[in-house]
């Protein structure tokens, strides 16, 4: 710092106007890989929204009984098909709180249906931390808490009651807790074989490589649902839900690891000539230690967004097969499952809400298609 | 010359590779425990009734299912000479079936071209859907029309098949008065072809294509219209729009041929995903294609009935791939697959 005559003050170093830009760039050069890709990752906001709804979906799994009103195979006979009752906050121009009408079912002899009469006289008020049907908390710890549940001598349907009387709303958070994990479960597998089939092919080439990339070809050019059908059919009768509910998930991901070993292949054949695979190779490391610490981290994010773009086709796979009834059973709750009520078009017309199962479906396979969309675009970020 | 060599090499591999097919689809329809007929002999055993099990038992050794797996196998496809000499898919006899106690070619019948139809009636809306639609989502980029085709492409994809199915059966049938169920009308069956029941059956396949093409015209508009954009940004195109060419006719002379390859070529990759389809979306829609049969024949351990649907369900998208890879090379005389010459 030196003073100049007139007493200003003036820095010693060289001035540089190009300093406070070169700053930024070097800043972000050295910026941490995943803070590059959540930067753009955030302005991709589609796909922002529908990972923050996935997010919170997987979150709710654990807690769907808390949520949830009723338990999923809980039956109220006196109401069969009850349409959805509102939840209402004003009765008669009046603030009095969250509370249903209490309705009370008729049959109609002529058209033998039940024909429910909400009685709008008497408002009866939802109750709140209440105690209901007792389930288990993430699976483990019992409980009979339930966020909300239905005023004495009343019930709550907010999405309307099945077949046998039980309240779709809950049935729809318990089948989440299947739908949403199949695909999880139906990706670990295609991923354990897609790496292990492609790295091997492309890292090994030769023999290796020509029988695993025929059988890729075989089977993507076979239709895929016949047989998953056939796969299914083959599950024994006599498993109970959970055995089922694994094997499925086993089934839906065996079919689905040709496409991921196809790209894994072919990144493996571009890399293998890259010069700190064969330093890494000089130095002794086995042909595993080379795949799996110099190799695969290198495209994890690629498989990443792929894995998100795989998963709607599971689920929508799942649903396919348990609508079929080939998929999960009953007592098991999946949306397929509820959507397997739903399957003539009578039923759907008089009864509208029991096709309900299908929008959730379609919502988490759009957040997982936008969320997929949004990794694969930020997910690379050098590449502008 | 070099496509019909192409197309020779083509059709030997599709040969090969459904010989394993058949292998894998043999073991996956033995997967499960027992077979049909030990399951009657022993129903019937225990109910006591003796003629029925001396004719399962007929059956059982008419049929080879007492011998090894891979020997059926053979028996099956007529590699091995069974109890009636060569006698197998490639000699023409598919099997017997124990559910119906008829031959399974009896079955089938009709089923198999009402097969080929919805699915060639599917191809055709992709092709005919996606065309247009990506062609002027790509030259309106950006702007409402694009927006909305990748709106309804994305609701495409994600909604179920069958409940697209059900959704537009009850519209169709309540708006349009379109019929409900079925390929033709009950009175057509069986039948011979009458111009009648080809209008009853044309009618009747309105639906069922659109819900079978809708997902698959969705991808493929997408796909079109990246290529297209990618063609677009190109110097040719700005020199054809300098040289005073009016952009329609720019854009279907110059960058639409460029970006047809993969339009033709992709076929090869919906088909089997569009196979799958038609195959849910029958039975939901209860169309007569082989689609609710293969359904059936699994839950009662059919064998023969499910082994040769599947089969020919594989057969129908080996096909297809096999016709889109050699009109592809026919399209574009760049494409060789041979190695290079030295």
């Amino acid at each position: 710092m030196t003073q100049l005559p007139d007493g200003r003050f003036v820095d010693d170093a060289p001035y540089d106007p190009q300093q406070s830009i070169r700053q930024i760039e070097r800043a972000d050069l050295d910026a941490p890989n995943w803070l590059l890709v959540w930067r753009r990752f955030r302005q991709h906001k589609l796909g922002l929204i529908s990972g923050v709804f996935l997010l919170l979906c997987y979150l709710m799994l654990p807690i769907a009984g808390f949520i949830s009103p009723y338990t999923p195979n809980e039956r109220h006979s006196d109401h069969l098909y009850a349409p959805p009752q509102g939840i209402h906050l004003w009765h008669e121009g009046r603030f009095i709180g969250p509370h249903v009408y209490p309705m009370t079912s008729k049959a109609n002899l002529e058209t033998f249906k039940w024909e429910f009469v909400p009685d709008t006289e008497n408002p009866a008020r939802l109750r709140f931390f209440c105690e209901g049907s007792t389930y288990k908390l993430a699976g483990l710890i019992p409980s009979d808490t339930h966020l909300f549940c239905a005023p004495e001598g009343s019930t709550v349907f907010v999405w309307g009651s099945d077949r046998l009387g039980r309240d779709v709303f809950s049935r729809i958070l318990y089948g989440a807790q299947l739908s949403l994990t199949v695909g999880l479960i139906g990706i670990t597998v295609s991923f354990v074989l897609g790496i292990f089939f492609g790295s091997i092919a492309g890292y090994f080439g030769g023999g290796i490589d020509w029988v695993i990339n025929r059988a890729i070809e075989i089977l993507r050019s076979l239709p895929e649902l016949p047989l998953w059908l056939a796969l299914s059919a083959a599950v024994p009768s006599n498993w109970g839900p959970v055995s089922v509910f694994f094997i499925i998930s086993v089934i839906l991901g065996i079919l689905d690891w040709p496409g991921l070993a196809r790209s894994v292949r072919a990144k493996f054949l571009a890399l293998r000539e890259e010069e700190y695979v064969r330093a890494a190779e000089m130095m002794g490391a086995s042909s595993g230690r080379v795949i799996r610490r110099h190799l695969i981290p290198n495209f994890t994010s690629h498989l990443i967004a792929s894995a998100t773009l795989s998963i709607p086709a599971m689920i929508l796979g799942e649903t396919a097969l348990s609508y079929l009834g080939l998929g999960l059973r009953a007592p098991a709750v999946s949306w397929g499952v509820m959507l397997n009520d739903a399957q003539n078009l009578v039923n759907v017309e008089l009864y509208w809400w029991t096709a309900i199962p299908m929008l959730p479906i379609i919502i988490v396979v759009l957040a997982f298609n936008f969320l997929g969309d949004g990794l694969r675009d930020s997910l690379d970020p050098y590449h502008s | 010359m070099a496509i019909l060599r192409y197309a020779l090499y083509r059709f030997a591999t599709m040969l090969l590779t459904l010989v394993v097919v058949s292998a894998l689809i043999f073991l996956i329809i033995n997967l499960p425990p027992g077979d049909y007929l030990s399951n009657q002999i022993a129903e019937l055993r225990s109910t006591g009734q003796t003629a029925g099990v001396a004719k399962a038992e007929f059956l059982r050794t008419e049929y080879a299912l007492d011998r090894p797996l891979w020997e059926q196998y053979l028996i099956w496809v007529g590699f091995a000479p069974g109890p009636q000499g060569f006698s197998g898919l490639i000699q023409g006899n598919f099997g017997w079936s124990f559910e119906f106690d008829r031959p399974v070619s009896e079955i089938v019948g009709d089923s198999l071209w009402l097969t080929v139809l919805v699915n060639l009636a599917a191809v055709l809306f992709v092709y005919l859907v996606a065309l247009p639609l990506g062609v002027l989502a790509a030259a309106r980029s950006r702007t409402w029309v694009d927006y909305t085709s990748a709106f309804v492409g994305y609701l495409g994809l994600a909604t179920p098949n069958f409940l697209l199915a059900l959704i537009l059966f009850y519209y169709g049938h309540r708006w349009f008065n379109l019929p409900i169920g079925g390929l033709m009308d009950p009175a057509f069956e069986g039948q011979p072809m009458s111009w009648d029941k080809v209008q009853s059956i044309l009618l009747h396949l309105i639906v069922p294509t659109f819900v079978i093409g809708t997902s698959g015209a969705a991808a493929m508009m997408q796909r079109l219209r990246a290529n297209l954009l990618d063609e677009l940004g190109k110097p040719y195109v700005e020199t054809a729009i300098a040289k005073g060419m009016s952009p329609p006719r720019m854009l279907v002379k110059y960058p639409l041929r460029m970006a047809f390859n993969p339009f033709v070529a992709d076929i090869g990759n919906l088909l089997p995903a569009m196979v799958s389809g038609s195959v849910l979306v029958s039975v939901v829609l209860g169309l007569q294609t082989i689609g609710p049969t293969l359904l059936t024949a699994l839950k009662t351990q059919d064998q023969f009935l499910a082994g040769f649907v599947l089969m020919f369900v594989a057969l129908l998208t080996l096909v297809g791939t096999m016709i889109s890879d050699v009109l592809l090379m026919l399209l574009d005389p760049r494409i060789r697959y041979e190695g290079r010459k030295a």
